[in-house]
This record gives C-alpha cells, structure tokens and sequence, in this order.
C-alpha cells in the first residue's frame, strides 16, 4: 500500500505543484497585493499595509484629503450583476425548450444537436463577438436587413449600448446553459412523466411538477456556468458595449493598463471572487434544501 | 427509442430551431462577408478571396499565427503531460485528498479568466519573470491542464481493468504493461484532452493579454488590436480561418470523445 501511495504522489506531483505555483500561489499574492498602497510609478509598496483600496470603493478623497461617498464603482458592480442575471434569465429561456426539444429525440439526434451547440462555444470568443459588431453596427447586417424589410427606416442604434453587450454575453454563453438542462432532463425516468399523465395532469402542469423540480440540479447547474463568466466578463462589454456599459473586468482591467492602481484592481478582483463564492454558496443551498423537501 | 416523447411540442421545436440559428447567424454572416469584395465589408459587391491573399501575405499576421501555434503545442505537451499523469495518480485516492486534489485540478476553470489574468500578472512581475511567449506558455498551460484533465480521466474510468489483468497473468512486466496496454488504451482520451487544450489556448484572449510583452503577439492579441482600429475585411477573413480550423479541430476531439462514450456501454470496450 505504501508503495502505492508512493507512486500516486510520484504521478500527481508536477500538475500539483505547477498548479499551487501558478494558480494558487498568484491569487494568495493578489489578495496581498490588495492590502498594500500602490507604488508612485505603479507596481506596490512592500509592507505597507493598508486597507485604502477596499475604501477606495465606496469613498472617494477630494483634493483636501476628504472622504467623500462615491457611488460610481458601485454602479459598476451593480450593473455587472443586473447584465449577468438577465443574460441568465434569457439563456434559461431559450436553453429550457431548446433541451426539452432535444429530450424528445432520439439519442442519435440529440448528439447531433448538442454537437451543434458545442461548436460555437470552441470557436474563439473574440471573433464571435466581432462577429456581432458587423450585424449590430450602424448600416450593418441589421440594419441593411430592417431596411430592406421595410420594418424599420432609422437605424437601430443598438452597438455600444448595454443591449448590444446583453446580446453578446447570452450569444458568448448560451450553449453553458443547454448542455446541464439536457444532461438533467435526460436523467428523468421517462416512465415518471408518462404515469403524470396518465393521472390525468395537463402538459404544464407535468412541467411544473415533475419535470422542472426533477431538472432543478442542471437549471442551477447551467445558471452558475453562465452567471460566473458573464460577471466577470471582459470581451464583449469591451468591443459591444461602449463607455457607458463597462463591467467589472474592464475596470479590472484598467487599473493594469492606464490607471497603474494595481492594489485597488486587486481588491476589485478579491470582491468579484467573494461575490462569485457567495453566488455559489447560495446555489448548494438551494440545491440542498430541494433535496430535503423531496425526499 | 425516442425518450421523453410525451413532452414534445411544437413551441419547443421552434425554440429549439431558432436558438440554433441564433448560434450560427453570427458565424455564417461572418464568414460570407469575408468574401466580399467592398471594402466597406457591409455592402455586398462580389465574390472575392483577395482579403484571404491579404491574410496570407500580411507579415504581422504570420509572425502572430506562428507565435500562438507555438504556445499552443508547448502548453499542449507540457498540460497534456502533467494532466496524463495526474489522471494516473488519482486512481485509488481516499475520498478526502480526492475531493481537494480535484478542486486544485479544476480551478482555472471555477476562477474567472480576468481574475487568473491580473493575479498571474502580479506574479510574473513581481518574481521579475520576463513577460513574453515563455510567460504566455506559463499561463496557457494553467488553464490547459483541467482541458486535458477530464477527457483522459473518464477514459481511464472507463478503462477495462480484466485487460490489465490479462496483460500481468501474461507475465507483462509493469513497465511494459502500462506501455503496450495501458497507454494505447488511453489514447483516444489523451488525443482528445490535447485537442481541447491546444483549441482553448489558440482561442485564448483575456489571459494572453495580461501577460504577453510587447513582443509576444498571438493571434487573439493581433485581431483584437485590429477590431480596436476600425473594422477592416482583412479581420474578416482572418476570423473565418480562424473559426472553420477550431470548428475543424473541435470536430475530431468530438469523434475522439464519442468513441470513448461508446467504449463505456458494456460489451462495447476496444
């Protein structure tokens, strides 16, 4: 047995390591980074511990060294969580017919399907977000189209707009919500739904009652898969949305780039983590507490 | 046999079918406008490859696309590798070092991409790391190690143990056992863990971003700072090449994956 333990220790060992090097170790670091005062020229200042980037969120000091209350970073976040809850809505409406539909199929199909939904997510996020800006953009494909139809004659306006990013995200993310719902609904004893019918309930009312609470683990499943990259979104609020839509990853971004405040983007990186945590966190109860009742 | 038939609807199927549209729209736009003639990449003129004779002989775009293939083989080998042995060394692991030793393996993934990307920053320069393509590889395969993690993993849980033990009642040395026998039979999990690394670290943009020098353009990094000036045709047709070789790439991992889920069913096991 020991030899055994030996040998498992022997294989684990480079990926374990690399990993608490490289993944690990540089968010400890950040969480340090966080605490510190940034340097004059960027860059920090070793030992000097102090909470001023987390009060930088909700203060702000005035040129006479007063604190004031500043609301802007907070909208930020705000909007951020209002972008990533809607698009999870909208994928969870599209997602839900979308795998019922393929639950009705056979499994030769339903492979096919979900190959098709796989293929979009492989393909490089940067371009299917380009893509958007020629069919959003004005005079774009859009546009031309509406035009043509005779629906519309103003141009639509909707690039560099929160919409514009909204569209981005649930069309960057919607295959993460399809594939748990699918993989849920297909677990169901088809023998389940058919006794609910034979008892004489009506197709909504077998949605609501059976399939939908049986389906619950992979709803909430896709509804993390999708919320947790979207709040932490960066591609498609930087190339879709414009000035007035930034995320929390732009601002992340920025103090890297040219604010050069790299305690307070460490302490915007520590929050979106911690929020992210609580969102999970809140997810396995629920998850839990659906269990008790069913049982 | 159809599954839950009791549960079709014709809303359904709509739903169904324009999601899908949905999620092929943008690409198929793309991809037409890519050969278009009109420089204002909008209006349709005529059918023209000269924005794909462009891609082929803009300098910038050939350096970009051999630095990220580059990286991507690096950070395949070295994710695939460590991922491979890893997947090895988890085998008969108690459930509590298990459950921790799976959470470090899956962790690039569970962090969001732009916190990885502003916390490895922060380490590469403050152990003075020069950032490049080395830093760029670095980071690649952080995230590339759980890619080729779960493939090889559930090939090896599908693995027929009676073959190894054939293999030893033979008198198969360990050494040759896992050479002639075990790693054949992980292959097709291996192939496709390495394909769904080497796609996400060519497609990877945030990570790469943070830090790649000045010098260490990939690709991502290159279309991105061309989307940044003004949208050009050229763009267009890079990001249709760049689409149908993922989709291409992203089609074989999908076969690899499949015969592993075949090989699963009970007398199915090559």
């Amino acid at each position: 047995m020991n030899e055994q333990r030996l040998r498992n220790l022997t294989l684990l060992s480079p990926a374990v390591l690399f990993l608490a090097a490289f993944i690990l170790a540089p968010l400890l670091l950040m969480l340090y980074v966080s605490v510190l005062e940034r340097g004059p020229f960027g860059g920090v200042v070793w030992g000097s511990h102090t909470g001023i980037a987390y009060q930088k969120l909700l203060y702000e000091r005035d040129l006479l060294g007063r604190l004031s209350f500043n609301s802007d970073y907070i909208a930020i976040f705000a909007r951020s969580c209002r972008l990533a809850a809607m698009t999870t809505l909208i994928t969870f409406l599209i997602a839900l017919p979308t795998a019922l539909y393929m639950s009705t199929l056979s499994r030769k199909q339903a492979a096919w399907i979900l190959f098709l939904v796989t293929i979009p997510f492989w393909t490089n996020l940067l371009v299917r977000n380009f893509a958007w800006i020629l069919i959003l953009r004005g005079g774009g494909v859009l546009d031309t189209f509406m035009q043509w139809t005779g629906w519309v004659t103003q141009p639509l306006d909707i690039l560099y707009t929160p919409l514009a990013t909204g569209i981005g995200l649930t069309y960057s993310f919607l295959p993460f919500m399809i594939l748990p719902i699918y993989v849920a609904l297909e677990r169901i004893d088809p023998s389940v739904i058919e006794a609910a019918f034979d008892l004489g309930a009506n197709r909504l009312r077998v949605l609501q009652r059976v399939v939908l609470p049986l389906a619950m683990p992979g709803i909430i499943g896709g509804a993390i898969l999708v919320f947790v990259p979207c709040l932490g979104a960066y591609v498609s609020p930087e190339l879709l949305g414009g000035g007035k839509s930034l995320m929390i990853g732009n601002l992340v971004q920025a103090q890297f780039g040219a604010s050069r405040n790299w305690p307070f983007g460490a302490a915007l990186g520590i929050v979106l983590v911690l929020a992210l945590l609580l969102v999970m966190a809140m997810a396995a109860l629920a998850n839990q507490h659906k269990k008790r009742v069913s049982r | 046999m159809s599954r839950h038939k009791l549960l079709s609807s014709r809303i359904n199927a709509t739903v169904a079918a324009l999601a899908i549209l949905f999620l092929y729209l943008p690409i198929v736009t793309l991809v037409v406008l890519s050969f278009n003639d009109n420089d204002l990449t909008t209006i349709w003129t005529t059918v023209s490859v000269k924005w794909y004779l462009a891609v082929l002989q803009n300098g910038d775009i050939l350096r970009a696309t051999k630095n990220s293939l580059m990286v991507a083989c690096a950070a395949t080998f070295f994710a695939t590798c460590m991922a491979t042995l890893a997947a090895l060394g988890m085998v008969r692991i108690s459930r509590g070092p298990r459950v921790l030793l799976e959470g470090l393996l899956g962790l690039p993934l569970l962090v969001p991409e732009i916190v990885t990307a502003v916390a490895l920053l922060i380490l590469f320069v403050l152990i003075g790391f020069p950032l490049g393509l080395t830093s760029v590889t670095v980071a690649h395969t952080v995230f590339c190690i759980p890619f080729a993690y779960y493939p090889i993993k559930s090939r090896l849980a599908a693995l027929d143990q009676s073959l190894l033990e054939a293999a030893s009642d033979l008198y198969a040395s360990p050494r040759r056992r896992f050479f002639r026998v075990e790693l054949p039979l992980l292959s097709s999990g291996i192939c496709a863990g390495a394909l769904l690394a080497f796609i996400s670290s060519l497609g990877d943009f945030v990570i790469t971003y943070f830090v790649a020098g000045p010098g260490a353009t990939t690709l991502p990094i290159y279309i991105f700072s061309l989307i940044r000036l003004g949208v050009t045709p050229e763009v267009n047709a890079l990001s249709a090449i760049f689409l149908l070789a993922s989709i291409v790439m992203i089609s074989i991992a999908f076969v690899l994956l499949q015969s592993i889920s075949e090989q699963k069913k009970p007398g199915g096991s090559a």
